[in-house]
């Protein structure tokens, strides 16, 4: 049994398809990656599992570990061991660093679990301990999106949703928080990532998939995306060689589109 | 002749400052000036009324009583007509709580009628201590003392408690609070149970001043609103010191400039703030960076 299995769900925005049958699995304790471009559905994929979106998805099952949650609602979800951590980071602007992440360890009651998994955070990102006091609406983008991240790990999950973690971020600090992401997976939690910076998320993930209009053109294990010519062309930025051959690469068939 | 405007005026100050601060509440959580605020005080206070004259209890369950009944109150106006509203905007919103009050003020009027009538209160107003040349009332400063103590308790509930931190993080961004499992409904009937019950506190403690009838919260409502509109509607601190400033500024040109004018202030009051500072004298809001 898959940890997590969406089988062919449509969510509408009104009247819009965003997505249009997708099915994908998780297995326990991989990172899974969810790659396209803008608009093409992605974070889409992460608000309906999460039941962000009323009324969706329209067609189709979501089911984890067993049990359906499509249709179900996100603070309920929260409580079945699934975390995300939204596109834009919204974190509580007008509470400190310490309250966004003793927020997210609502749903738990236990005092001394809840101090040791705070320290746990602090121990991954230095930088919200020497913040812990401060409003985090005076973080920066990146203090912002550990923090994110930190509140999301704190309700100790066994599934952890990411939407863009490296949007708008340093080159330095995506990698610092790539780096962080897979200690977080080597702890045990499963990961599924939603990501537009193809190259690092295929470099942290097991498996990778491609979404494109609401669909999904391709999957496969991340090595293989990454060899593969039309995925390094699209989303790796890959100039393929102009050879002397060059004029022939219309030959060369694309396998979507 | 100053002191004594002073004190006096730092006693309806409290009043007001509660009001506001009740408002401010629920502005923060519903963003809705809530219209009814003061009518649902008014009622709980003839439910504090009746359970003493007619049921002949004790002050206290009396008061306990009334305080319930507020709670309930508010949670049953979210509830049952705030919460139905279809793509809710803030007219629409405004005009439930306008509508909501009316629906109250009635049935008091149907209820009780308009006879003024007497809330025994256990302090009285007519006991008093000198302060040098000032008089302080006992009901000046039973009013002064529960305000305070309400207020203590108020911030140390937003500060250190789970269910206030969730409150200010449902306020802030109700999707973030929800995928961090916090039930936002839940959160917001606490919101409302808070306010109304605040509310009530103040038109308790406004009865044996003012007299009791359905009229009772008509002026104070409107100044407990231009004190938060003086505070900047989303600040508590704001909220209770513009309560407290408008009670002595009124009292004070109520006791040099002109008497029959007194009530003009608050207005004077909205209308300036909103002119020249229109965020509020305390509002300290982060602003989201572009």
């Amino acid at each position: 049994m898959p940890f997590l299995e969406v089988k062919n769900i449509e969510t509408l925005y009104g009247l819009i398809y965003a997505l249009r049958g997708v099915s994908l699995t998780v297995e326990k304790g991989t990172i899974t990656a969810i790659l396209g471009n803008n608009g093409a559905g992605k974070s889409t994929i992460l608000k309906t599992a999460m039941g962000l979106i009323e009324d969706q998805p329209d067609k189709g099952t979501i089911e984890f570990m067993g049990k359906r949650i499509d249709g179900m609602h996100p603070e309920l979800i929260v409580r079945m061991g699934i975390s995300y951590v939204p596109e834009g980071r919204e974190v509580f602007e007008e509470l400190s660093v310490r309250e966004n992440l003793l927020m997210g360890a609502y749903i738990r009651r236990e005092r001394a679990p809840i101090k040791k998994d705070l320290d746990q955070i602090y121990g991954y990102f230095p930088v919200l301990k020497e913040r812990e006091d401060q409003w985090a609406g005076t973080l920066s983008g990146g203090e912002q999106q550990m923090l994110a991240i930190g509140r999301a790990l704190m309700n100790r999950p066994k599934l952890l949703f990411l939407d863009e973690p490296s949007l708008g971020l340093s080159p330095i600090l995506v990698k610092e928080i790539f780096d962080i992401i897979r200690t977080v997976n080597e702890g045990g939690v499963t990961i599924l990532l939603v990501e537009q910076n193809a190259w690092m998320a295929l470099k942290i993930a097991h498996f990778g998939l491609i979404l494109e209009n609401g669909r999904f053109v391709m999957k496969g294990k991340s090595e293989e995306l990454m060899e593969d010519k039309d995925v390094q062309e699209f989303y790796m930025g890959v100039r393929l060689e102009e050879s002397a051959k060059g004029y022939r690469r219309w030959k060369r068939k694309k396998r979507w589109r | 002749m100053f002191l004594q405007l002073l004190i006096s005026g730092l006693s309806f100050g409290s009043l007001y400052a509660l009001i506001a601060l009740a408002m401010v509440i629920i502005y923060k959580t519903s963003e809705v000036p809530n219209f009814s605020q003061g009518e649902m005080a008014m009622i709980s206070t003839f439910v504090a009324y009746t359970l003493l004259g007619a049921s002949g209890q004790s002050f206290t369950i009396s008061f306990i009583g009334a305080l319930i009944f507020a709670a309930i109150l508010g949670v049953f106006l979210e509830f049952v007509f705030l919460r139905r509203a279809k793509d809710p905007n803030i007219l629409s919103l405004i005009l439930i709580t306008l509508g909501f009050e009316m629906i109250l003020y009635g049935f008091a009027g149907w209820k009780w009628g308009a006879d003024q009538r007497d809330l025994p209160f256990p302090v009285s107003d007519f006991d008093i201590i000198n302060l040098g040349p000032a008089v302080l009332s006992y009901l000046n400063i039973a009013t002064l003392l529960i305000t305070l103590i309400l207020m203590f308790i108020l911030f140390v509930f937003f500060k250190y408690s789970k269910v206030g931190i969730a409150m200010k993080a449902t306020q802030q961004n109700a999707m973030a609070a929800r995928i961090n499992g916090i039930r936002t409904n839940r959160i917001l009937s606490i919101t409302w149970a808070l306010s109304s019950l605040i509310g009530a506190v103040a038109g308790i403690l406004l009865a044996p001043i003012a007299t009791l009838d359905p009229n009772l919260m008509l002026d104070p409502l409107l100044k407990g609103f231009a004190s938060a509109v003086l505070g900047g509607m989303t600040s508590l601190v704001g909220a209770a010191l513009g309560g407290y400033i408008l009670g002595i500024i009124e009292n004070l040109f109520g006791g040099y400039v002109s008497i029959e004018f007194k009530s003009v202030v608050a207005f004077m009051i909205i209308v300036l703030v909103l002119c020249f500072k229109p965020s509020g004298l305390f509002a300290r809001h982060y602003v989201r960076r572009v």
